[in-house]
């Protein structure tokens, strides 16, 4: 037995209806997002892949990534450290001629992104099929594969990422521990687990505050803009549900994560986790 | 946990009809202004008209149930609970009514405007279970309006048939649908409707009783004149909707 939100439910019917909201969400996942955040989850993953600091040849596993969030800010990211990585190559070469500059573009141009891939996987068809077409939509297509899996049950070999991260996803899955243990698994050893969630707030005015905004607003703006009130009392009620920082930090390091941490983000409405494979 | 008690407190009698999302007066007063915009913003979202007409029918329902209640047909109705579903209309048999007929040109209405019953949002925000049916049975009967009305389901006719049924009920909804439907309206269209349409619905709406007592599955084979005769609707001025 487990939980849905506030009610009390099997594991599999747990499993059924989340798959069903994100299947009814999809489409209006990302307006719905900003409405509720007021944008501001844009920051918080803008931190998260800061945090990450991938270098060009980075390889990402973004599980429940969904629309792609994180996936495009990892493209991003490595990108534009590339394009300076290049830029301080031209200046040590200024004496190169004319011919070998034109040859080194040639070269570089077939590694915008330095053979650093990003993989997103979701268990849900509906929001991969929202993500594939935004990436057509703003042009991302180099480096990036879509997977459709199960964060319990990885379809990946061992040690096989170096970096694993669970933005706004860990909370929909069922049984947190074996997503943990199957996190460890595919990270290669070095390798480093990310994890940006809703947590708990202890500042008790703020407390108060977050929770009348998420049961008064958030229902109805779900409601007025996607017409689904149910799926966004869920997405609150859930958030209540999960476990505070400190919990979560014990789970993460019973999947054998060292040099676990947390940083709160907004007073801890969402905080990252991080921890290594050693 | 204090959330737990917060939202069982809050659904105090819990879900009265299947459907039902209780709600505090804060998300019913987000509710009416989030739909409101939404409405006037994407006209192709119905279900926020639903949801309009919801949160702001708390003092025009209760009105109507009592009118229905010292009526006796509309007592009736109440007691009974028809509801207007293709599953339980006869569609074959009302198209073998004689032309003229509630029932065929009803069925007439449906296929020309390419129409279901079966497409009404059931209520989710009333409080009350009686004024629930009323508003879901006012909603059932507004295609049976727009067939004594003889409006078609354009952007003109669903105006025309607003402002009748704002003179009727009083749902601060359809006052505000017959107020702001005409904005997206052309200049000539506009004139139409101030100089004929509008005027004889008012009329109408005013001289007519209470269209939800009259039990409409029950005069199939009534003539519509004589039905519109009887409610006291008059008939429909000669131009083009």
């Amino acid at each position: 037995e487990t939980h849905f939100g506030f009610q009390t439910v099997t594991e599999a019917e747990r499993r059924e209806k989340i798959y069903q909201v994100f299947e009814s969400v999809a489409k209006k996942y990302d307006v719905m997002n900003d409405s509720m955040t007021l944008g501001i989850h844009r920051v918080w993953k803008d931190i998260l892949v800061h945090k990450m600091n991938p270098s060009p040849g980075t390889l990402l596993l973004d599980v429940a990534g969904g629309t792609g969030d994180i996936a495009f800010r990892f493209i991003n990211y490595v990108r534009s450290v590339r394009e300076r990585q290049l830029q301080r190559k031209l200046k040590h070469h200024q004496n190169l001629s004319w011919q070998e500059i034109s040859e080194s573009y040639q070269e570089d141009k077939s590694k915008s992104l330095g053979d650093s891939q990003v993989v997103v996987c979701d268990i849900n068809k509906e929001m991969l099929k929202v993500g594939k077409q935004k990436a057509q939509n703003l042009g991302y297509s180099e480096g990036l594969s879509w997977v459709l899996g199960n964060a319990e049950e990885l379809p990946f070999d061992d040690d096989m990422f170096d970096v694993y991260t669970i933005a706004f996803g860990i909370r929909n899955v069922t049984r947190i521990d074996l997503a943990l243990q199957e996190a460890y698994r595919v990270l290669k050893p070095g390798g480093r687990f990310l994890c940006l969630e809703f947590s708990h707030v202890s500042n008790p005015l703020l407390s108060r505050l977050y929770d009348l905004y998420s049961f008064q607003v958030i229902p109805v703006l779900g409601e007025v803009i996607a017409g689904d009130w149910k799926s966004y009392q869920y997405l609150v009620e859930s958030i209540r549900r999960f476990p505070p920082q400190e919990e979560l930090k014990a789970m993460i390091e019973d999947a054998g994560f060292f040099k676990v941490d947390y940083q709160n983000l907004n007073s801890g409405i969402v905080a990252i986790h991080s921890g290594f494979k050693l | 946990e204090e959330e737990e008690q917060e939202k069982e407190e809050e659904e105090g009698c819990y879900r009265l009809y299947p459907g039902h999302i209780p709600t505090s007066p804060l998300q019913k007063a987000l509710l009416a202004a989030g739909s409101a915009f939404m409405a006037l913003y994407d006209p192709y979202r119905h279900d926020m008209v639903a949801v309009l007409g919801e949160t702001t029918g708390c003092l025009a329902l209760p009105n109507l149930r009592d009118k229905m209640k010292h009526h006796p047909e509309g007592y009736r109705i109440l007691q009974e609970r028809p509801r207007i579903r293709l599953s339980t209309l006869d569609m074959a048999r009302l198209r073998g009514l004689p032309d003229g007929t509630l029932g065929r040109e009803y069925v007439r209405f449906l296929e020309d405007n390419k129409v279901s019953p079966d497409t009404r949002m059931p209520p989710k925000f009333v409080d009350d279970e009686e004024l629930a049916y009323v508003i879901q049975r006012y909603r059932e009967v507004h295609d049976l309006m727009h067939t004594l009305l003889g409006m078609p389901t354009n952007m003109l006719g669903e105006v025309v048939v607003k402002w009748f049924e704002a003179i009727q009920t009083g749902l601060p909804m359809c006052v505000l649908g017959a107020a702001f439907g005409p904005i997206r309206l052309s200049a000539r269209k506009l004139q139409v409707l101030a100089t004929e349409l509008v005027p004889w619905a008012i009329r109408s709406g005013r001289n007519a009783s209470c269209i939800l007592n009259v039990y409409y599955e029950q005069r199939w084979e009534q003539p519509v004149e004589s039905l519109r005769e009887e409610i006291g609707i008059f008939p429909p001025p000669a131009v083009r909707v």
